[in-house]
């Protein structure tokens, strides 16, 4: 007794819980990268057995020197893009969010404007795209308003979910002590509406940047201030298919990195009370 | 702080004939008459259905009578109503010390300005050691007693509380039945009570209103003349077993007849 006091005392349970933690923790990373060094070796050979020539398919080792050879210019295009980007996400969740609130706020206005919001949503942005081109002359404002269009309904459709899912015996409760409109919204539906929103914010990121680079291949014409897309056509126009695949792995990370940045912030902001970002303690 | 006996004290809600349909045609709750007077513990003590959750929204005003009367001794005020539901129902992004504030809050205090009643009815339930705790971080006992918290710090008129203790387990439950009495002994609040189990009843209040259900309605009051402060003495006592088998008597009546 005294010693099973003193030490703990673990049982093939654990031992198997551990195991699996352990492999959970490392596989996680590992795998994805082990896979990753495999199609970049496959890749290769596969160049090499082939004979394939460069500007059908680069080796890896060619796309990796265009990079750094290519950097100042692809790294321009790739902030051009950024900036359209991360603009377009700042006024959906300003947009998304201002217009969710006034939906609840209003039934009148909820049933006037929803349905154009899905129809905006359902229409495809390659579809609509030309004609913003045509009727907006600034290339920048057109690209905004593209990237726009695809990155709000998420931010909206979500926040309305979340503004509205607030408790019912908390909004009782509000009720009973005589809480105004505004003392409503602040102190209980923004609140509950928080991880709402950042699960669309988390969505709308990656549509943003899927926006703003259709956008640019439907708007098309480059010189300076070009974004990454249009610096893809161009290459392509060219056949340089190297610098092609350098642009595209540019776009792939910027997407990743976004949608990691934007997870990191929902975990930020919830772990201290939202079941989604607190571990399980059993 | 006693309690002054029955009959001296001043009234503080008066429900006469009060009755609520809805859509026309089902009746939740029909002729309820109901005096509560300054430091009563009222329980209501009825089957499910039979307007007990109806008639506690009425009196917090979140719905009106179809008829019938509800008057506040003396008018409405701003300091009416405390409320305790069945689930704890705390913001779960605030900490214990914000949801307590709440109530504060809504009338435009600052924490600052409240924070020795915040404190104050943290320790009557014994959770001041919890102030920056976040209610995941409680056990469903403690949630209880920051929602109580929260509907007795600003010391309101009337504290309505529906099935508070009806999802815990018994020991918790117990326990809380104590810690109210004990609190109501402390600030003399007054209090209706809902609950479906006779003892908890019995034990905590000094009135209980029978209730039946299809239609809602008031069937019998069973007075427990048993003195304040009560304690595990009390439960285990011939009069408590005596006043048991009374309400639970009134129960059965009001469940056979449409059982
Ligand atoms: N909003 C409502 N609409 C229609 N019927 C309701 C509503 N609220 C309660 N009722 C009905 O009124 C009766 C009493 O309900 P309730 O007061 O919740 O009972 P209790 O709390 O005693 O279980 C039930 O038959 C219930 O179905
Ligand atoms: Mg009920």
């Amino acid at each position: 007794m005294s010693i099973a006091e003193n030490q703990p005392l673990y049982d093939a349970d654990d031992l198997k819980r551990y195991r699996a933690e352990r492999f959970e923790r490392f596989g996680k990373w590992l795998l994805p990268v082990a896979v990753l060094i495999a199609m970049i070796w496959l890749w290769d050979r596969i160049v090499v057995w082939n004979e394939i020539p460069h500007f059908i398919l680069p080796r890896p080792g060619l796309v990796l020197e265009t990079l750094i050879k290519d950097w100042p210019m692809l790294f321009n295009a790739l902030l051009v893009t950024l900036q359209i980007t991360m603009m377009a996400l700042a006024v959906a969740v300003i947009g998304g969010v201002g217009l969710a609130v006034l939906f609840t706020q209003s039934r009148l206005v909820e049933m006037s404007f929803y349905p154009y919001a899905v129809i905006l949503q359902v229409t495809p942005v390659v579809s609509i795209a030309p004609l913003i081109f045509i009727y907006v002359d600034s290339r920048t404002a057109g690209l905004l308003i593209c990237a726009w269009l695809v990155a709000f309904f998420p931010v909206l459709a979500n926040t309305t979910l979340g503004l509205n899912s607030a408790d019912h015996n908390l909004r009782d409760l509000f009720r009973i002590y005589g809480a105004s409109r505004w003392q409503t919204l602040r102190y209980l539906r923004l609140p509950a509406a928080l991880p709402y929103f950042l699960g669309g914010l988390r969505i709308a990121g990656g549509l943003a940047l899927i926006g703003a680079v259709v956008a640019e291949y439907v708007a098309g014409t480059g010189g300076i201030g070009s974004g990454l897309a249009f610096r893809i056509l161009e290459a392509g126009y060219r056949l340089n298919i190297p610098r092609m695949f350098a642009a595209l792995i540019l776009i792939a990370v910027t997407g990743v990195v976004i949608f990691a940045g934007l997870s990191f912030l929902s975990h930020m902001l919830l772990r201290k009370w939202h079941e989604s970002a607190v571990k399980r303690e059993t | 702080m006693t309690t002054p006996p029955l009959g001296h004290r001043p009234p503080v809600l008066d429900m006469s004939n009060v009755t609520k349909t809805f859509n026309g045609d089902v009746v939740a709750l029909r002729d309820m008459n109901l005096g509560v007077n300054s430091g009563d513990f009222i329980s209501l003590l009825g089957p499910s259905g039979c307007g007990k959750s109806t008639a506690l929204r009425l009196i917090a005003g979140l719905s009106t009578p179809s008829s019938g009367r509800i008057t506040w001794a003396g008018g409405q005020s701003e300091n009416d109503l405390g409320v305790v539901f069945q689930e704890p129902t705390l913001m779960p992004w605030a900490t214990v010390a914000q949801n307590v504030w709440l109530p504060f809050r809504l009338k435009g205090q600052s924490y600052a300005s409240v924070k020795d009643e915040i404190l104050d009815a943290l320790r009557l339930v014994g959770l001041e050691k919890f102030l920056e705790a976040y209610p995941r971080e409680l056990s469903g006992g403690m949630k209880m007693r920051v929602s109580i918290a929260r509907a007795m710090v600003t010391k309101p008129r009337l504290i309505l509380m529906d099935e508070p203790f009806a999802a815990l387990d018994e020991i918790t439950r117990f326990r809380l039945n104590d810690d109210l009495l004990r609190l109501k002994a402390k600030i003399g609040c007054t209090v209706i009570f809902v609950t479906h189990s006779v003892f908890e009843s019995v034990f905590l209040s000094d009135r209980i209103v029978v209730m039946a259900a299809r239609p809602g309605r008031v069937i019998r009051e069973v007075n427990v003349d048993a003195p304040y402060p009560r304690d595990e003495a009390f439960r285990t006592s011939a009069d408590y077993a005596a006043l048991c088998r009374q309400a639970s008597d009134a129960l059965h009546e009001a469940m056979g007849e449409h059982a």
